[in-house]
């Protein structure tokens, strides 16, 4: 997916999409689906790898609540993509107890390696690397983050090469 | 668009934090080893007796719910999430006959820097938790419970889920648990990167579908809570602690710590030492002896610690080496117990370089709903900063303590103290350090990356 893909990108709610919603909704009082925006929202960023305006809006229809107040919650929460990024977004943590044991130095390697800045997109839209703020993972250090879902520890140089390159290859 | 790799050969997997054996009469930790986490393994390490004990389902005449409450404040089990508030307590706190729903809140946003002990309970005991909630809510007479989990540890998310599920095909939740007039729903809810969402009112406000911004209090969640219904919210480790509690009597749980410091405690030990872990330990286990468990000090010799999470402030050294590690000893020393996270630091540390982490940490976490803390936090943070880059003045030390003293106890919830402490904490105990950067625009400790 390209990184300039614009915002009037459009988004239909599918079957199988709605029925994840669905399991979702289910765990709140009838009369309280807002409860369940945060999910629905990451289940789209899973399935489309980020949250466009439109599926905002999808999201905002299917549980009753105002567009607004879905962007609210999409651009409060740091995980949410409100832009496309790589196939791999790669969340390293720098905070003071995975400093501690080179996260910094682990953060700049994966940049060098890439040939990215923090923040940045590959050019072959495959990598975007940010730096985070606390995984829960501390006494894992260096830890990271591959796409929201999979927790990765013990970050040094040799194993982020390691996983680069199995990345590279399943691509 | 989110593709999923298997990279298990790249995740933990409990056997540094978890199964090292060096706990000390673990409770919560103990008997695991990362495969037998299911139900059937929780029962026959003698999980859900407790439940079917207050319920009256092992052939006693079971508990009432006073008499639950009653066990749990003789313990004196006090939150682990932070507050250290005792349990018992807050728990007579719920009303006892109001005629709506009353919830019951799992607070697993565990975030705060250097701690990841919640994390091992849910992955590798999951049903202690479950168990403990639904002690909670018999005691209380709640029949709805969320786990607000961290929304970055997905994966333990999904195995709470897990547990959930087995725990409802086993109707230990549900309708009628056990044959009894006792039901309970229980669901799990993950967050999606947001610190603030630690905080109690807040978490309420995103179980909601909210921004996580906290609420002003009066009116306190046990009679304003979610969708406006009386609630308790209790950390997942003070939730799993509560089957034993039950199990063996609130005396003997108090007999495993110290007076008014119940029990075990887990601390994530963290930063420069050898064996970086979670280690369940009583409550009074002296910092040297916590600290050797750990392996000992990484690359120098001891220089600070930070005992209770990035918000606590920081001891030097020796403070740290004469210290027991309970809510009562750590607060006489000056700093707190906390969440638990022990970030231990050497002498090759640069306690600037340091702060200014954790001072970038707090200006990206504010929620930006009082201006104290949103103006401050980030003021504190840029003056670090150019402190650190050589470019500080003298008279940013006073400043630094000016702004502090303008966000702690100025906000609606604990996040601004939790900014300003540690910067406070730091100019106590290291001002020569700070002085040094002014004064020759540079470390102290020039290795220090």
């Amino acid at each position: 997916m390209s990184p300039t893909v614009s915002e009037d990108t459009s988004y239909t709610l599918s079957e199988a999409t709605a029925a994840r919603f669905a399991r979702e909704v289910a765990k709140y009082p009838a009369d309280q689906r807002q409860s369940a925006v945060m999910a629905c929202l990451s289940i789209v960023q899973q399935e489309e790898g980020w949250v466009s305006a439109a599926a905002e809006r999808a999201v905002a229809a299917y549980l009753g609540m105002p567009p607004i107040a879905v962007a609210e919650v999409t651009t409060f929460y740091n995980m949410y993509n409100q832009k496309p990024v790589g196939k791999f977004k790669l969340n390293l943590c720098t905070n003071l107890p995975c400093q501690l044991r080179n996260g910094q130095q682990a953060l700049e390697h994966l940049c060098r390696r890439l040939g990215v800045e923090e923040g940045g997109t590959t050019a072959d839209g495959l990598f975007t690397v940010q730096k985070t703020v606390c995984l829960d993972a501390c006494a894992d250090a260096p830890v990271m983050l591959v796409n929201d879902r999979q927790m990765v520890s013990f970050m040094g140089p040799d194993r982020l090469d390691a996983l680069v390159d199995q990345l590279k290859n399943e691509a | 668009m989110g593709q999923m790799v298997d990279l298990s050969r790249f995740q933990a997997r409990g056997a540094e934090t978890c199964f090292h054996g060096k706990h000390i009469n673990p409770q919560i930790y103990a008997g695991l080893n990362g495969s037998n986490w299911s139900l059937r393994d929780y029962e026959a390490r003698g999980g859900y007796a407790a439940l079917r004990k207050i319920l009256g389902q092992d052939g006693s005449e079971g508990m009432t719910p006073d008499a639950v409450i009653a066990d749990v404040k003789l313990s004196a089990l006090r939150g682990r999430g932070g507050a250290g508030f005792p349990t018992g307590l807050k728990w007579s706190f719920m009303p006892r006959q109001f005629p709506g729903q009353k919830y019951l809140v799992c607070n697993s946003d565990e975030g705060e820097p250097g701690t990841c002990k919640d994390r091992d309970i849910l992955m590798y005991n999951p049903h202690a938790v479950i168990e403990g909630m639904t002690i909670a809510a018999y005691a209380m007479g709640i029949g709805v419970g969320y786990n607000y989990i961290h929304g970055e540890i997905f994966e333990v998310y999904e195995r709470f889920e897990a547990a959930l599920e087995e725990a409802r095909a086993a109707g230990y939740l549900g309708s009628n648990i056990m044959g009894s007039p006792f039901g309970f729903q229980l669901h799990a809810h993950h967050g999606f990167g947001a610190y603030i969402c630690g905080e109690e009112t807040a978490l309420l406000e995103s179980l909601e579908g909210k921004k996580g911004q906290p609420r002003f209090k009066p009116p306190f969640p046990a009679s304003f809570g979610l969708y406006g219904k009386p609630t308790t919210i209790n950390n997942t480790e003070t939730f799993a602690a509560v089957p034993w509690i039950i199990r063996n009597g609130g005396q003997a749980y108090l007999d495993v710590g110290k007076p008014n410091n119940g029990g075990t405690k887990i601390f994530s030990v963290v930063g420069d030492v050898n064996a970086p872990g979670n280690f369940e330990v009583p409550m009074g286990t002296p910092f040297s002896k916590l600290l050797e468990l750990a392996g000992g000090v990484k690359g120098g010799t001891l220089k600070a610690v930070i005992p209770g999470g990035s918000s606590a402030p920081v001891l030097p050294a020796h403070i740290m080496m004469d210290m027991t590690m309970d809510y009562d000893a750590i607060a006489k020393a000056g700093s707190m117990l906390g969440s638990g996270a022990v970030i231990v630091m050497n002498d090759t540390r640069c306690m600037v370089k340091s702060l200014l982490r954790l001072s970038y940490f707090y200006q990206h976490e504010s929620c930006g709903q009082c201006t104290p803390c949103r103006e401050g936090t980030g003021w504190l943070w840029r003056m670090v900063d150019r402190i650190e880059k050589g470019q500080g003045r003298m008279e940013d030390l006073d400043l630094l303590n000016s702004v502090a003293d303008n966000i702690q106890g100025r906000t609606i919830c604990a996040l601004g103290d939790a900014a300003a402490m540690p910067v406070r904490a730091m100019l106590k105990h290291f001002l020569d350090e700070f002085v040094h950067h002014i004064e020759h625009k540079t470390c102290v400790v020039p290795a220090y990356v």
